[in-house]
């Protein structure tokens, strides 16, 4: 029984949490490793296209919800999605096209294009600000809970309650969706195909034909959708802020380089590998080691290894070990 | 128009801006000397800022986006210097804090001796893991109990250890020490490697910096803020009770209250002024010293450089801390200036990337300009919100009060800062990518 | 006799601004032949084929390719146009697999090209049993297998190759040779780079001597290789 009470104990408050964030940045992560891939940059602007998606997201869900549309049990939000990445797809596209393209078209230095994503760092900031103030928003308003808390225990008997989220199965499903399309579309389609040999080897792709400008807008096309749908789960599942979005820019950039810059499969890995560091490390681990341990032993303290505001601690440390023992990332990125 | 004149013209103009502000209450201007020196003041330490940037990015080439996490480390170095000892938390925990830091750095110190004395294999894996799980909880055991007490004591006023009780100049050094120490412990795991590295690396430690801040009442007082730091210049209660600065006031044709405030603001601008001037001749020296030749060259082609034997690596690492220590330099006079820490008030964009701007703006690899850079954009960073504001009012002239598009765009102003500085940069990196006073 | 089907005709100029590196420096192949540029390092040997191939900026003289000026085109116009070229180095998509990488080598034709890759398996069968694996993770001698059969992909109607056998062992080197010669069976005229000056002369039907960019000898490979001046000069006596 206590060896149940344990594990529930876990599932509730680090396993369910720890997948589900992962899931989110290994979203986001895939997003800074395709642009890392082809067009050779850390954006940092990623976090505040997260923003900007999820901020149109909002509007468009408060539209629909007035026209009185909604998804029943399922967030509005899911529905006003797709309308999102179009309007964000629109912004990524056109912001190329006024500024990384003459970089582009320049040759210029990594780091110069790194420079031009600050600034448009500041304007995608502004204009969220514009558009949705400075405040908490929270925008989910489907059936909170799958399982719910109360429910588990009298099914179960359990001291320990288990909970389950809707926001939470909905952002593992549109993640498995999103990523097993994207595969399928990276090795299977031509397009795909000549964003990957883009990747490779850039002269070699022009040398065959490849249209850079197609590829670069197809990348930026396919960022809009996985940073919206990144930034649309995280603020389901928690809520929006301009400035969480910003800082959600460290773990994003951990996760892609835990996991290989410009290799997607890390990135996938990289985010679960920071998501679930993070939740382990804030977790408060007193309850299953009084459920698990003799008596004798029971702890004192919350065995806690570090409280959750160090959560960025966490993504930094395993972004140091990273960078000092394997630069390349868990699997092979690009060259360092 | 050679490269002196453009100097003097744009330093004349920003001058004149000051003046202006000072002397003329029109448009957004607000005529009161007081907000000029204000303003003057915070410009005269972005501009040291700038000039450490400047250092990093504009003579080596380093991309350094932590520059909130040293600014902040110069704010704590003010906290840790100049406050008087709190003799009860330190007979109460602070030894004991202190013995848990030391236990923790033993800890990595153990394991990184370790590391280098025994050959690779699984025993020194299971050791490294040993050690530092087995210090980690050692650590926490000393280190928490100490902190628990330490924070017991009248957490409304203190809560916390204080400081050396130094006089608060000091604390301008130890702020540059303590960014320095900060920045050798980054570069050396992420300098050698791709420049975004660098970036993301020294982005992460800004924010656990600014974290322990927030968090460590005993070290920072957390979300409580430490109010009442000393001062390098006198108080203008003090001021207005003194008969002799009353007569001498009065002399100006001045009230004591306005001598008072301004009298302060002109003691700090004068102390920034001597920072400023000779933290700006020194980097002038080194540009022009050997080192400051080599530094370049590595900057402009790293490959040459290292074919010629030249250690890349350690020369980044010799700028990268000169020019985290500058900023932390600047950090500790910024709170010296606010009189206070406030944990919550650092962020990213206004500490890290804002000064950004001002060296690509003000011309990037030079030492005046990223100066007129620090004084033109801190100048619009506070004046972009008056602006917007009397831009809204232009455009919804006519309009009737609480109509809702007057309404969205006056709310829109407040957010015109950031909006603002990320159009500077994209028009000055395309149009302009130099400065305003480029690289010679 | 009827001009080249591909000729670098007089070429003068170098790479961007830089200073000139070829000096009316002529170069062709014609129909079923292969021709090879060779002499000693730093000739402008590459240059020139490059030149042919529009990656430089060619000031006087000009490149046809079966009677048409092709001296404005960008590179990949003259892909287009029929030419294909293997670069020295990075010629191949390091991640992707083989059969991908000649997918890629077939990006711009519209037709169904699963005949020009059965063509591609025949000529280089290793490559059919490493059709899944990635390109990277091969050989060297594979590796340059895989980036001429890239380029043959694309069905090209001459192909030029920039030192095909860099850095492979002798062994591998006399594999390529024979490779390279069986692709000229096929029909297609070959240019190519080589840094064994001695092998390439006994295959090449038509042979440069560059010596700093300009043209030092010409002839067909067993003029070249008999003559003294040559030998004495290049071919170490």
């Amino acid at each position: 029984m206590d060896f149940l009470n344990a594990v529930v104990a876990i599932t509730n408050l680090l396993i369910i949490p720890a997948t589900t964030y992962g899931a989110q940045l290994a979203l986001g992560a895939l997003g800074v490793t395709l642009i890392y891939s082809i067009l050779r940059f850390s954006n940092f602007a990623h976090g505040d296209t997260m923003a900007f998606g999820t901020v149109v997201t909002i509007g468009i869900t408060t539209l629909f919800q007035s026209w009185g549309i909604s998804l029943g049990p399922l967030p509005t939000a899911l529905l006003a999605l797709p309308f999102a990445v179009a309007i964000t797809a629109v912004l990524l596209v056109g912001t190329d096209f006024a500024i990384y393209r003459f970089y582009r078209k320049k040759r210029a230095v990594p780091i110069i294009f790194v420079m031009a994503s600050l600034g448009v760092m500041f304007v995608m900031n502004g204009l969220i600000r514009f558009m949705a103030g400075v405040k908490d928003q929270t925008f989910d308003d489907g059936t909170r809970f799958i399982i719910k808390a109360r429910d588990f225990k009298n099914w179960s008997g359990l001291d320990e309650a288990l909970a389950l989220r809707t926001t939470q199965v909905l952002t593992l499903v549109v993640a498995i969706a999103i990523v097993a399309w994207l595969f399928w579309f990276l090795n299977k389609t031509r397009t795909g195909k000549s964003m990957r040999a883009f990747s490779d080897n850039e002269d070699l792709a022009l040398l065959s034909g490849i249209n850079p400008n197609r590829v670069v807008m197809v990348t930026w096309v396919i960022v809009a959708m996985l940073a919206t749908t990144a930034g649309v789960l995280y603020g389901l599942d928690k809520a929006y802020s301009p400035y969480t979005y910003f800082q959600l820019l460290l773990p994003t950039f951990a996760a892609a380089i835990v996991g290989g810059l410009g290799n997607p499969l890390g990135a996938i890995v990289g985010g679960f590998v920071v998501s679930f560091s993070e939740v382990m490390v804030t977790y408060v681990w007193k309850k299953v080691a009084i459920y698990l341990l003799p008596e004798a032993l029971e702890p004192n303290g919350l065995l806690q290894l570090m409280s959750t505001e160090y959560k960025f601690a966490v993504s930094f440390a395993i972004l140091v070990v990273v960078l000092l023992f394997k630069p390349t990332g868990l699997f092979k990125g690009q060259s360092v | 128009m050679t490269q002196s004149m453009r100097a003097i013209l744009f330093f004349g103009f920003m001058a004149a801006l000051f003046i202006i502000e000072g002397s003329t209450n029109f448009w957004i201007f607000s005529g009161s000397w007081n907000t000029s020196l204000v303003i003057l003041n915070m410009a005269l330490v972005s501009a040291v800022m700038a000039l450490g940037v400047n250092l990093q990015w504009g003579y080596a080439g380093l991309f350094n986006t932590g520059i909130m996490g040293f600014v902040a480390l110069g704010g704590l170095a003010v906290v840790v210097t100049s406050l008087p000892p709190v003799t009860e938390s330190w007979s109460a925990g602070g030894y004991r804090i202190i013995l848990g830091l030391v236990l923790g750095a033993l800890t990595i110190a153990g394991t990184i001796l370790m590391r280098m004395k025994l050959p690779q294999g699984r025993l020194r894996g299971v050791l490294t893991l040993a050690i530092l799980i087995g210090g980690f909880f050692l650590y926490r055991a000393v280190f928490d109990s100490g902190v628990q007490a330490v924070e017991a004591i009248d957490p409304s006023v203190t809560g916390n250890i204080g400081g050396l009780g130094l006089p608060v100049l000091v604390a301008w050094p130890v702020g540059g020490l303590l960014a320095a120490g900060a920045a050798w412990i980054i570069g050396k795991t992420a300098l050698g490697l791709r420049s975004d590295y660098l970036a993301i690396a020294t982005l992460g430690i800004a924010e656990i910096i600014v974290a322990i801040l927030k968090n460590e009442e005993w070290l920072s007082r957390g979300a409580k803020n430490v109010n009442g730091l000393p001062r390098p210049v006198p108080y203008e209660v003090d001021l207005q009770q003194s008969a002799e600065f009353v007569a001498n006031a009065a002399s100006f044709g001045l009230d004591p209250v306005t001598a008072s405030t301004l009298y302060v603001k002109i003691g700090y601008a004068l102390l920034f002024t001597a920072v400023l001037v000779t933290i700006l001749v020194l980097s002038q020296l080194a540009r022009h010293s050997p080192w400051g030749r080599m530094m370049r060259a590595i900057r402009d082609n790293e490959t040459a450089a290292r074919a010629m034997g030249k250690n890349v690596t350690r020369r980044h690492l010799e700028i990268f801390i000169l020019g985290s220590a500058v900023c932390g330099f600047a950090g500790a006079m910024m709170t010296t200036l606010d009189g206070q820490l406030t944990p919550a008030s650092y962020h990213p964009l206004r500490f890290t990337f804002l000064i950004w701007v001002m060296v690509i703006v003000g011309g990037s690899g030079n030492n005046l300009g990223s100066v007129l850079g620090g004084f033109l954009i801190w100048w619009l960073w506070v004046k972009v919100e008056p602006l917007g504001q009397w831009l809204a009012q232009v455009l919804t002239y006519g309009l009737p009060e609480g109509h809702w598009i007057a309404v969205r765009i006056t709310e829109a102003a407040a957010h015109m800062r950031l909006f603002t500085m990320g159009l500077v940069l994209l028009f000055v990196l395309r149009f302009n990518p130099r400065g305003m006073l480029p690289e010679n | 006799m009827s001009e080249p089907f591909l000729i670098g005709d007089n070429m003068t100029g170098g790479y961007g601004r830089g200073p000139d590196i070829l000096h009316n420096c002529t170069i062709s192949v014609n129909k079923g032949e292969i021709a090879v540029i060779v002499g000693p390092n730093g000739a402008g040997k590459s240059t020139a084929m490059k030149a042919t191939f529009g990656m430089l900026n060619v000031r006087s003289g000009a490149v046809r390719l079966d009677g048409e000026d092709i001296t404005k085109l960008s590179p990949q116009e003259r892909v287009m146009k029929g030419m294909g070229f293997v670069p020295q180095v990075r010629n191949i998509f390091p991640s992707m697999t083989v059969e991908e990488n000649l997918e890629m080598g077939a990006y711009i034709r519209s037709d169904d090209y699963r005949e020009t890759m059965e063509q591609v398996y025949d000529l280089f069968p290793i490559l059919r049993d490493k059709r899944f694996q990635a390109a990277g993770e091969l050989s060297g001698g594979q590796r340059q297998q895989v980036a001429v059969g890239r380029a043959l992909m694309t069905k090209p109607k001459v192909l030029l190759l920039d030192e095909p056998t860099a850095g492979v062992s002798p062994v591998v080197m006399d594999e390529l040779f024979d490779r390279i010669i069986e692709v000229s069976r096929t029909g297609i005229p070959i240019l190519m780079v080589e840094q064994n000056a001695k092998q390439a002369l006994e295959i090449a039907d038509r042979a440069y001597v560059l010596v700093q960019g300009a043209n030092a000898h010409t002839g067909t490979g067993k003029d070249l290789l008999a003559d003294p001046e040559v030998r004495r000069s290049f071919l170490g006596g």
